[in-house]
This record gives structure tokens, C-alpha cells and sequence, in this order.
């Protein structure tokens, strides 16, 4: 669990190859096998489960992959290096990305990248040294991450970390270096890099509810659109187009309890105080 | 001028819980749907003009259509396979990942009617991997949709029974390139395949295979619950619906604005503010970076598949990213190929060797040491690239490229009188005007 201090090393740590995997791990690799048509559609969310447990793909990780799916290591491998997201040096605690694609780089993704890359002390793709005290973080310039209208755009292992400035690029990865509690701007709470691999190998975390349904600019249009009194037309169907009341003549009595229930929300809505976040629905 | 659809619940309480959409009508088409026939869902998807918004624009029900059901047919005895195509990896493109984690269920309800209508039995959901609390939204949405009845076994006694998997990828623009995507999806490094045979026949292990984009499969359930016309009456002639229109950049609003085909950028600027203040557009992109640049005289063009055409470009993701005048277009265009160097699979030569090439030029240019000989040589390399590979990846590296000289090629040759940049790159920083405050 702890060789990530040979950062910058490729090799693997001598003799923790040769132990075993945990039962429970072997067991997960098993159980994600279980959810595919076919074996090796696996493979990926494999490497990521390996990943969470070993803090990289290490050569242990490639043979047992292999085993399992019926595969060479030289197919396992050459599958492994073709993925950003698996690394075959130890990541931090912290994988920080900062998106450097044109339009970040442009509103001020590069200014930021480099900023950090002073302030930590590392390259692309490096880890800032495990004194023991602190927290370590991996830093990373990124290609488009989908948030391009909260640019510029960071990613903490994953999680987006929007509108980003030089100041609060480094602030972020201060407090994340001193343990110190970090929320996504739209997510939850910033768990370990090892965690969320985790998540992406399809083992949920329970963390699905916290944060918002989208920041600002997710619901820019929508509340523009709110305030102009705009909408999508009305269905031509008269149990839709009357909107409270239930048509008698039904077309399709699914449309009907569709509508019938959408009133009712609407009615809950006006009613509820929890009713919050940008808006009144129409 | 906007008609939110999609996006209509994103302002409600907790909108990606089945609650929240069930409250909202969510999950009703199901039962409309069930009670058609397979084809007839086919049809009604046809009739209402849905072309496939992941940039290629492609009729989605005659996608469907495209499926083998003869078991006489070349792989109509196989399995069918529904893949939802959630790798949003194109520069500027940031629609479906505020779709997916706002309302997922509208995908999920979208999926099943879907894979009904192709009549699959197995869905899956390939989303990118560095987003996180997407994957997560994703897999608590299905989740719910198992724990009430609406995946699994003999679905609300209808006899049709579908599995959704949500599998994460692993960091690979190529994978959003639907056959790499498939790859991919089966263990493999994600490399194009050479067409055909297409994934309709041959796709997913080798049996048909529908692959859609994330905003494609979540406008079906609303298809099905207001009908083919009332879809059909959104849009311009050719290009139906409505759809997420993506502003980024040097706009004051930026953000996800849904509206008609068809609205121009000069609308939609209006509704965002404008551009920065102090600024003027130089120039933009209509649908991701590999859809060629416009500049401030296609203001007024329609933002739909037939009037971008014209306009020498492409609609694609609807990716509108916005860069005023303190933008160099030539850094701008060297990072996107340097974006397409690093994502370029490797399978084809043109593409491989060719982005490779086309980095080392126009690095020499933009660092003010080429001469004007190297414009040509840009050129025509995009010339030795261009339509020569399996993929489209290549084909967009040279959109940049070439609708940049084309535009502003005095700006390629102020870099060589400049002997480097005239640009001061943090001039167009967000900081510079905004206060680095924060």
C-alpha cells in the first residue's frame, strides 16, 4: 500500500509482487467479469479496481488480469498503456489535474499549470515527494474534461473543480497537501485518487447525492428562459395541452398519469420549501 | 427562443433521483412504448426527424432501422446490442456530462425504449472516465431503475427483459469514435474499425449494434410522450427538435442554453451577454474543434446541420466556443493539434505520422522561425491526411488548420515578420479583466 514514494521509478516494488492479491480483490476482479456478455469486455474496469488496491498497474496486476481473461500479459499490457488514466507509477493520494486544451489553456489554463507546477515543485506527470507528514499529489495537464463553460477547469482525482484562478489553484492544493477537507464545485467532498478508482470500477460509494444538479452555467439558459416566461410547445394532445385536468378521450393512459403526476409535483413544489437552487419550475 | 426540454427539470429539487423524475412524468413513455411494437417505435423516431446529436448528425431512427431483426438476415439470429456513446471528449463540447449528471434517468428511460425498440436485451452506458460524480449519478440511476422494475426481468410484465451495464473508460479521445468505442467496450485498446461491415451488422462482439449519442438516446422518451410532430415541429426543414447549444469562452453567460435548430450564434450571444465586456468575437467554433473555425461574419448563420454545412463548417456537438480579439488563432489551433497528436490511435499512418507533422510546422510558425513556404507545406499535409484513415480523428485535425489560413493567414505571417507572438497570452486570460481575486 505504500510504494508510492518511488516516484519516477517503473519497476516494481521487489517482493510485493510476489504476494498474492487480498481474496476479496480476486473476488471483485470475478464479480466484474460477471457483468459482461463477454470476459474480456472486463479488462478496463479491472485495471481501474487494480488501480484503487495497488495505486497503479503493476506487473502483479497485468498477470493476474491475464489469468483470469484467458489473455497474454503482453495483451493486458498493451491495453494498459493505451489508456491515460492508468498509470504505471505510483499516483499520489491527490491526482490534480489542469485542463491545458485550447480554450482553458486560453482563459488561463496554462497560466495556472504553471503556477502549480512551480508551487508543488514537480512536472507534468509527477508526484510531489511523501515526507510522511502531508498529503502527496500527482500533477497532470489534462485534454478536454467536458466543463469547457466553467473554464478554466481542475480536476481533483476526477471531480470537477470549476472556474479556476492561479490563486485558487494553489489554495486548492494546499489544503489538499495539509489534509484538509475539499469540496468539487459540483460533486462531493474529494475522496483519495485510490477511492474514486474505485468507483469507476463500478463499486459506488454512496456519494451519488451530495453536491448540486449542475452549477451556474448548467442552468444558465434554463433560468433565462424562466424569467422570459419561455418554454418548449405544448404536445397537441389535449390531456397534455390542458395541462391540470385529465383528458377523457385518452390516447395512451401512460400520457395521462404522466400529466396527472406532473401537476402534482408542481402542486408539491409550490408547497415545499425545498424548492431552491435557481428558479421556480414553470 | 428557448424551448427547455431536456433541461427543463434541472432547476427542480434533486432532479437525478427517480422521485424527482417520476414526479415529472418520467418513466411514462416506458408504458406508451411497451404498448407498440418494436418497429412501430422504430417509426415513430423516423417521423420525428431525430438526427443523431453526437456531430454526425445521423437520422437515429433509421440508425435503428438499420438492425438485422430476419434471423435470415446476416446477423439477424444474433444478440442485439444498445451502446450509448458517453465519451464526451471533443474540445468545447460539455452537453452531455450536465445532462447526465442533472437527470440521468432521462437517459435511463431513453435507453430502455430504445433498446426495445432494437429489441436488445443488453445496453450499455460507455462514459468517460475522468468524470466521476457522472459515473457515479449513472450508476445510482440505474440502480433505482432496477429496485423499481424498469431494468431487469420481464419489464412491468411487458416480457421484454434489458440489462444496463455503465462502464467507465480509461482516457482516450479516440473512444468516442463509435467503432473504437466498441473496441474499447470489449477489452481492447480503443482503435477504429474498418467500415464496412458496419456496427449495425457487425458491431458489439460481432452482432448489431446501435451506437448513440447521450443527447440522441435522452430525447426519446420525450418523442414518445408528446409524438413525432411535436418534435418535428421544433427545428428548421431538415433538422428537427430541439437541442443543447454549448457557450464557452469569452462570453459573459456562458453555459448550456436549449433551443430549436436553427437559432443562430448572433441569438444566442444576445441571451449570453455578449461577448467579455471591451471584447469583439474573432472567431469560433460551431461544434467541437474538429468542425472548421468561423469568424464575426457567420453571426447570423443557422445553428442546424444544413446551414453550418453551408457555411463550410459542421454543426457537430454544438460546441460553440467563443475567443475575442486578444486570442492568438495560431496558438489556438497549435494546442488543438497538438490535442490530436496525443489522441491519434496509431492504427492509421496518415493520421499517426501525419498529426505528428503537422505539430512540428506549425510549432516552427507559430514560434516565428517558418517562412510562408510553411503554409503550403500546412496544406498540404492536411491534404496527404484528410479522408485517408479509418476514422474521422485526422479529418478533424486538419479542420482547424486549414479554415484558420483560410480566415486569418495574415495572422500566420504576422508570427514571421513578429519573429514569435504579437499576442500577450494573458491578455486573454479570464483574470486579466476579471481581478485575480478569488
Amino acid at each position: 500500500m505504500s510504494s508510492r514514494s518511488e516516484n519516477g521509478v517503473g519497476a516494481v516494488a521487489p517482493g510485493l509482487d510476489r504476494e498474492p492479491l487480498p481474496e476479496s480483490t480476486l473476488a471483485e476482479l470475478h464479480e466484474i467479469v460477471a457483468r459482461y456478455p463477454q470476459r474480456r469486455s472486463a479488462l478496463l474496469p479491472m485495471l481501474h479496481l487494480l488501480q484503487s488496491v495497488e495505486g497503479r498497474v503493476t506487473a502483479r496486476g497485468i498477470e493476474v488480469c491475464a489469468t483470469i481473461l484467458g489473455l497474454s500479459a503482453a495483451d493486458v499490457s498493451g491495453v494498459a498503456t493505451f489508456y491515460t488514466m492508468y498509470k504505471r507509477r505510483p499516483v499520489g493520494d491527490y491526482h490534480v489535474g489542469v485542463c491545458t486544451n485550447t480554450l482553458c489553456a486560453v482563459m488561463g489554463g496554462d497560466v495556472i499549470f504553471e503556477r502549480l507546477k512551480d508551487h508543488l515543485g514537480v512536472g507534468n506527470d509527477e508526484t510531489t515527494a511523501d515526507d510522511g507528514a502531508g498529503k502527496s499529489i500527482t500533477l497532470e495537464h489534462l485534454e478536454c474534461n467536458a466543463a469547457c463553460d466553467y473554464a478554466p477547469v481542475m480536476m481533483v482525482n476526477w471531480e470537477f473543480m470549476d472556474n479556476m484562478t492561479p490563486q485558487s489553484a494553489t489554495a486548492l492544493v494546499d489544503d489538499l497537501r495539509a489534509g484538509r477537507a475539499v469540496r468539487s464545485t459540483r460533486g462531493p467532498r474529494i475522496c483519495t485518487w485510490r477511492e474514486a478508482e474505485r468507483v469507476l470500477a463500478g463499486f459506488p460509494d454512496d456519494l451519488a447525492d451530495d453536491g448540486p444538479a449542475g452549477g451556474p452555467a448548467t442552468l444558465v439558459g434554463l433560468q433565462i428562459a424562466r424569467e422570459k416566461g419561455w418554454r418548449a410547445p405544448e404536445a397537441a394532445r389535449p390531456e397534455v395541452s390542458t395541462g391540470s385536468t385529465t383528458g377523457e378521450d385518452s390516447k395512451a393512459a401512460a400520457a395521462d398519469a404522466a400529466d396527472t403526476s406532473r401537476a402534482e409535483s408542481e402542486t408539491e413544489l409550490d408547497e415545499s420549501p425545498t424548492d431552491v437552487e435557481g428558479g421556480k419550475k414553470k | 427562443m428557448l424551448t427547455p426540454v431536456l433541461s427543463d427539470d434541472w432547476d427542480t429539487h434533486m432532479p437525478w433521483t427517480r422521485d424527482s423524475y417520476e414526479r415529472s412524468g418520467g418513466y411514462a413513455a416506458l408504458e406508451t412504448a411497451f404498448g407498440m411494437e418494436p418497429a412501430a417505435v422504430i417509426e415513430l423516431v423516423k417521423e420525428s426527424g431525430l438526427r443523431g446529436r453526437g456531430g454526425a448528425g445521423f437520422p437515429t431512427g433509421m440508425k435503428w432501422g438499420f438492425i438485422p431483426q430476419d434471423p435470415e438476415q446476416s446477423g439477424g439470429g444474433k444478440p442485439k446490442y444498445l451502446v450509448v456513446n458517453a465519451d464526451e471528449s471533443e474540445p468545447g463540447t460539455c452537453k452531455d456530462v450536465p445532462l447526465m449528471m442533472a437527470t440521468p434517468h432521462t437517459l435511463v428511460e431513453g435507453v430502455i425504449i430504445s433498446s426495445y425498440a432494437i429489441r436488445a436485451n443488453v445496453a450499455f452506458i460507455y462514459v468517460r472516465g475522468e468524470v466521476l460524480h457522472v459515473v457515479r449519478r449513472l450508476q445510482r440511476a440505474v440502480h433505482e431503475a432496477y429496485l423499481a422494475g424498469h431494468l431487469g426481468k420481464d419489464i412491468h410484465g411487458s416480457g421484454y427483459d434489458l440489462d444496463v451495464v455503465v462502464h467507465a473508460g480509461a482516457g482516450a479521445y479516440i473512444c468516442g469514435e463509435e467503432t473504437a468505442l466498441l473496441d474499447s467496450l470489449e477489452g481492447r485498446r480503443g482503435q477504429p474499425r474498418l467500415r464496412p461491415p458496419f456496427p449495425a451488422v457487425a458491431g458489439l462482439y460481432a452482432a448489431p449494434t446501435v451506437i448513440n449519442n447521450v443527447e440522441s438516446i435522452a430525447s426519446v422518451p420525450c418523442i414518445v410522450r408528446n409524438g413525432a410532430e411535436w418534435f418535428a415541429s421544433l427545428g428548421t426543414e431538415k433538422s428537427k427538435g430541439m437541442t443543447l447549444y454549448s457557450l464557452s469562452g469569452h462570453v459573459k453567460k456562458p453555459g448550456q442554453y436549449e433551443a430549436p435548430l436553427g437559432i443562430t450564434l448572433r441569438q444566442l450571444l444576445d441571451l449570453a451577454g455578449g461577448v467579455r465586456e471591451g471584447h469583439r468575437l474573432k472567431f469560433w467554433t460551431p461544434g467541437g474543434s474538429s468542425t472548421p473555425i468561423l469568424t464575426d461574419e457567420h453571426l447570423d448563420v443557422p445553428l442546424d446541420y444544413e446551414g453550418v454545412a453551408a457555411a463550410g463548417s459542421m454543426l457537430g456537438t454544438k460546441a460553440l466556443q467563443i475567443f475575442d480579439e486578444t486570442t492568438c488563432v495560431v496558438r489556438s489551433v497549435l494546442r488543438w493539434t497538438e490535442f490530436y497528436k496525443h489522441e491519434s490511435c496509431g492504427k492509421c499512418t496518415p493520421c499517426r505520422e501525419g498529426t505528428w507533422w503537422l505539430v512540428q510546422t506549425l510549432s516552427r510558425l507559430e514560434s516565428g522561425q517558418g517562412t510562408e513556404n510553411d503554409l503550403e507545406m500546412l496544406l498540404d499535409q492536411c491534404d496527404n491526411i484528410l479522408g485517408r484513415a479509418f476514422c474521422a480523428l485526422g479529418d478533424g485535425a486538419t479542420s482547424p488548420i486549414t479554415s484558420s489560413i483560410q480566415y486569418f493567414r495574415d495572422e500566420y505571417l504576422k508570427h514571421l515578420e513578429h519573429a514569435g507572438c504579437p499576442f500577450d497570452p494573458e491578455a486573454s486570460t479570464l483574470f486579466a479583466t476579471a481581478g485575480a481575486t478569488t
